[in-house]
Order: structure tokens, then sequence, then C-alpha cells
């Protein structure tokens, strides 16, 4: 109950932030491009507003998942907000926790209609095709498998959300944003650090990197956009080992956070 | 509220579009003094496919579109430019990157290899570079028995190298779910090389496997040039027998209409009428025809055997 209060409190105050106006700039950049598109890529216009849809959508949560997610915890600080709170019966974890389902909730409206808005455009694409180009197109252009890439998206930035708000326990926002960032690009590079055995002869530095390799984040195989984009299978197998990956990761952090904030002097 | 104070944001509103107008009316006169700014070259600053891919995180699908878009709108740009001097040197390193960001980004193999291999100035001519971008293509898809017929396709109607056109229709038949016609497709090359029974037969191919409106489109241009060579052949008998009744080269078309040798005057697949050179008795379709240039010079203008 008190999890729920704190995340709706979340949500609400996202909302107050007028968080959600990056929905209309999203719709905006869609229709535009859209317009744009038809008459400069040689009649590739449903894989690139695919792309382009995936793509902002990624990056627009990215920055939600970031910019809110360091402030969560470091808001109610600045404000001193924390102490009344935790003169109630609301323990540190179950702000942290409700904190961070909060802002779940919040990408989970913001990608849930991005899909909406996405799924509109190209099922306009779609009725204004005649069906000899549709033919061509090597996924149908309102495939439900985009769907497995939202999916993995919002995995993606429950996983981000959540080294934000680690991050955000212990240091200030600027270096938080900056090292939540830092995670981000490193788990996109996350797969070279197995293999430097190829480049670098010393034994322990290569055991040490490969560590690192299943120590940090790996985000790249939750990127699965291309694959879906050329009409490629991607295992329901696959989605759900990836998942239970970011699951798992997430609950280290949280648990981590929570254990760092409970023993944090506020005074 | 005083006067003043209601007029107050008008006057301010006046002031500042009276500025706006000020400063695009200086633009436009600078301009016109002193000549608009001429458009930069294009420039590639990062060459490797590969380092944008590392670069791009999870955005790489993206990052092909847009290096797709560079790619199109600079061949349609260097095609369509009046110059004389056409440049067409990133044309390969843009489709490179484009497909080492999404390698399975298909249109990009197919449109991309005609764009390098047709011949300069409506293209590279690059036939080559089309080779390595479709042989590129297909260590990423290997199921893609396409981009080999299209290698096939280059070394046959571009390279006039018939011998390895056949090997490579043979290599495009050996893929699994490749099409049965493939095979005899590489025997006709084999046998009778570039024949234009056999260049129709190829581009016929090409257009029943296009997936895509401008391959199609292409393979129709294509066939309508053949269809133009089959009507020059007929046209040049005529004007040879013409000759050889009066003695002399016909005019124009009107002579061999008069003398009841043509109906009317004779058109080209597009309806454009063709040229005929008075001084030569040479026909050739119209320099304003879709279907020049026609492909002359390589041996697909060979009639059929």
């Amino acid at each position: 109950m008190v999890l729920l209060a704190v995340a709706l409190s979340v949500f609400r105050e996202s909302v107050r932030d007028r968080v959600f106006y990056n929905l209309l700039l999203f719709a905006v950049l869609l229709v535009g491009a859209s317009v744009l598109v038809g008459q400069m890529t040689a009649g590739q216009d449903v894989k690139i507003i695919k792309d382009l849809g995936l793509s902002a959508t990624s990056l627009f949560g990215l920055f939600i998942a970031v910019f809110v997610g360091i402030g969560l915890v470091w808001k109610e600080v600045e404000r001193r907000s924390v102490y009344s709170l935790i003169a109630k019966p609301v323990r540190r974890q179950e702000l942290v926790l409700g904190k961070y389902l909060g802002l779940a909730l919040t990408l989970l409206v913001n990608v849930s209609i991005m899909a909406v808005v996405l799924y509109l455009l190209l099922a306009y694409m779609h009725w204004a095709s005649p069906p000899e180009l549709r033919s061509a197109w090597e996924a149908p252009a309102t495939d439900p498998a985009l769907l497995k890439v939202f999916l993995l998206l919002y995995v993606q930035l429950l996983l981000v959300t959540a080294i934000a708000l680690f991050f955000s326990t212990f240091s200030s926002p600027m270096l938080a944003a900056a090292l939540t960032f830092g995670f981000y690009v490193i788990g996109h590079f996350n797969a070279d650090l197995k293999h430097f055995d190829a480049v670098v002869t010393s034994t322990p530095l290569v055991w040490l990197l490969r560590a690192l390799y299943y120590l940090l984040p790996n985000l790249a195989p939750f990127d699965i956009t291309a694959q879906v984009v050329h009409g490629q299978p991607v295992p329901t197998g696959y989605l759900l080992m990836t998942i239970a990956y970011a699951v798992v990761y997430i609950a280290f952090l949280l648990s981590a956070a929570s254990y760092i904030f409970a023993r944090r002097d506020l005074k | 509220m005083s006067d003043t104070r209601r007029v107050r944001p008008f006057v301010f509103g006046l002031v500042l579009a009276t500025l706006v107008v000020a400063f695009v009316g200086v633009q436009v006169w600078r301009d016109r003094v002193y000549g608009e700014p001429a458009p930069g070259d294009s420039v590639l600053y990062v060459r490797s496919g590969e380092a944008l891919r590392r670069l791009s995180l999870s955005f790489s699908p993206l990052l092909a579109d847009v290096y797709w878009v560079r790619a199109v709108q600079y061949y349609g740009g260097s095609r369509l430019s009046a110059s004389t001097t056409r440049r067409y040197d990133l044309l390969y390193p843009l489709l490179d990157i484009t497909t080492s960001l999404d390698p399975r980004f298909n249109i990009a193999y197919r449109f991309g290899s005609i764009f390098l291999a047709e011949n300069y100035p409506g293209g590279a001519g690059r036939p080559d570079l089309a080779i390595a971008l479709l042989e590129k293509g297909f260590r990423a898809n290997p199921a893609r028995w396409q981009y080999v017929q299209d290698i096939g396709f280059v070394y046959y109607w571009w390279m006039g190298d018939y011998r390895h056109a056949g090997e490579w229709f043979t290599k495009a038949a050996d893929v699994p779910g490749a099409p049965w016609w493939l095979r005899s497709l590489a025997a006709v090359t084999l046998a009778q090389g570039g024949d234009r029974q056999s260049s129709r037969r190829l581009w016929q191919a090409l257009r029943e496997t296009a997936d895509n409106d401008w391959l199609r489109n292409n393979a129709n241009l294509r066939l309508a040039q053949l269809d133009a060579l089959d009507g020059i052949d007929q046209l040049t008998m005529v004007v040879r027998d013409f000759t050889a009744r009066s003695g002399t080269i016909p005019a124009s078309w009107d002579a061999l209409v008069r003398a009841r040798l043509l109906r009317g005057i004779p058109l080209d697949p597009t309806g454009v009428p063709y040229v005929l050179d008075a001084g030569t008795g040479e026909v050739t379709v119209a320099v304003e025809s879709h279907l020049n240039p026609l492909p002359v010079g390589s041996r697909a203008d060979r009639p059929a055997r």
C-alpha cells in the first residue's frame, strides 16, 4: 500500500513536471518524418519510420529514465521533504522501491503511447500504399513483432532507471547522470570485453576484463530493432532470457540502492 | 488600464515584426549583391562503417537510414547535376557505411550496385565496386541468391564478361531456394553470350524477381531499350532499301512515308520519334527520349542469332 502511494505520487509529479510533453514532440517528429522520407528514400519509408519511431522511443525513454531517475531520491533530500516522509511509517527501502515503481509506471505510459502513435502511423502507411508496394516490404507495416521490440526497449529502460536510482542514492545528480550514461555506453560495448584475449596477452588482465563483461550491465541484447524491422524471427526463449537477466540485475541494483539509502546519514 | 499600457504590446509586436522583416531583407539584399553562398562539397568525415556502427550504440539501424538517404541524395544530386564533371567518388563509401551499419539493408545492396555499375555519367561506372558491394551483401546474407544473380548481371550487362556472368548465375542457382530458371539462364549466357534475345530473357527474369518498384521500372526501361534496338534495326533496313532504290539517303522520315515504306513517323517505345541522320542514314533514339543513351557498344545491341 505504501509502495503504491509513493509510486502514484511519483507518477503524478511526472505529469506535473510535464514529462509527457515529449510525446507531442515524438508525434510531430514521426508525422513530419513520414511526409519527408517518402520523397527521399527510394521506397524505404516504412522501414525508416519503424527505425525512427523505435529509436526515438528509446532515446526519449533514456532521457526520462536518467534525468527523472537521478532526481527521484536527490530531490527529496535537497528539498528536505525526505524528513517528513521518514517521520511517517515509511521505511527507506519502501521509499526507494516506490520511487522506482512510480518512474516505471511513467515509462510504461510513455512507451505505450509511443507504440500506439507508431502503430497508427504505420497503419495509415499500410492503408495508403498499393498492394504491389506492400508485397515488397520485408515485414508488414503493422507487424505485431514490433511489440517485442517495445517490450525489450521498456525492460532496458527499467534497467537504466535502476542504474540511475542506484547512483543517485550516494552521489550528486550530475555525477549520477554521468555514471548512468557511462554505464549505458559501456553496456553497448560490453561484448568486446569478453574477446580482449585477441589483443591482450596478459592472462590476469584478460580474466579481469572477462569478469567485467559478466558484472557490468550488458544492454546490447535488448536491441532487436534491426531483426524485427527486417522481418527476422526473434525466439520467445531469447526474449524471456533477456527479460530474466534484466529482472535479476534490477533486483540487485534496487537492493543495493535500498541498502545504501537506509544507511545514509540525512542530517 | 491606461491607453498607453494597452498599446504597448501592440507596438512591441510591431517593432519585433519590423526587425524580422529588416534582417531577412538585409540577407536577401546581401545575397543579391554578393551572390548566394555556394553549397559545400559533400564530405564524409568518418569512412569506417564498423567504427560508426560501434559509435551508434543501439541506434545503428537509424544511422543506416541516414546514410542511405545521403547515398540516394548524393547519387540523385550528382546524376541530375548540370556540371560536366559529375562526381560519384563518395557513392561507394556511403553505401559501404550503410550496409555496415545495417547488414540486412537489402535495397542498399541492390540499388547501390545499379548506381555504381551504370556507365559514367549516368552512374559511377564502377562495376568492380558494384560487385564488391554485392559480395559483401551475400557474405552477410547467405540465403539471398538475388545478390549472386545481380553479380552475374553486372558481369553480363556492364562488363560484357559472359563467362563470369554464366559462372555467377550458376552459383546463384546453387543457393538453396533459388528459382530453377537461373540454371537455364546460366546455360544460355555461356552458350550465346550477350545477344539481344538472352539480354531480354535476363531483364525479364530481373523484372519478375524485383522486390521493389524502382528495380522493376529499371528492368522495364532496359526492356524498352532492347525493343528500341529492334525498331532501329528494322528502320535501318528500310533506310537502306530506300537508299538502294533512289540512290540518295532519305532527308527525313517524310520521304520514307511518301515512298510508302513507312505508315507514319516512327516512334520509339516511349512515344518519342526516332531520329534519322540525313547525312549518314543512321537511325537512333532522340536525345530527349527516356531511352537515351541506348546500350550500344556492349554486345547487348547484337540481334539474336
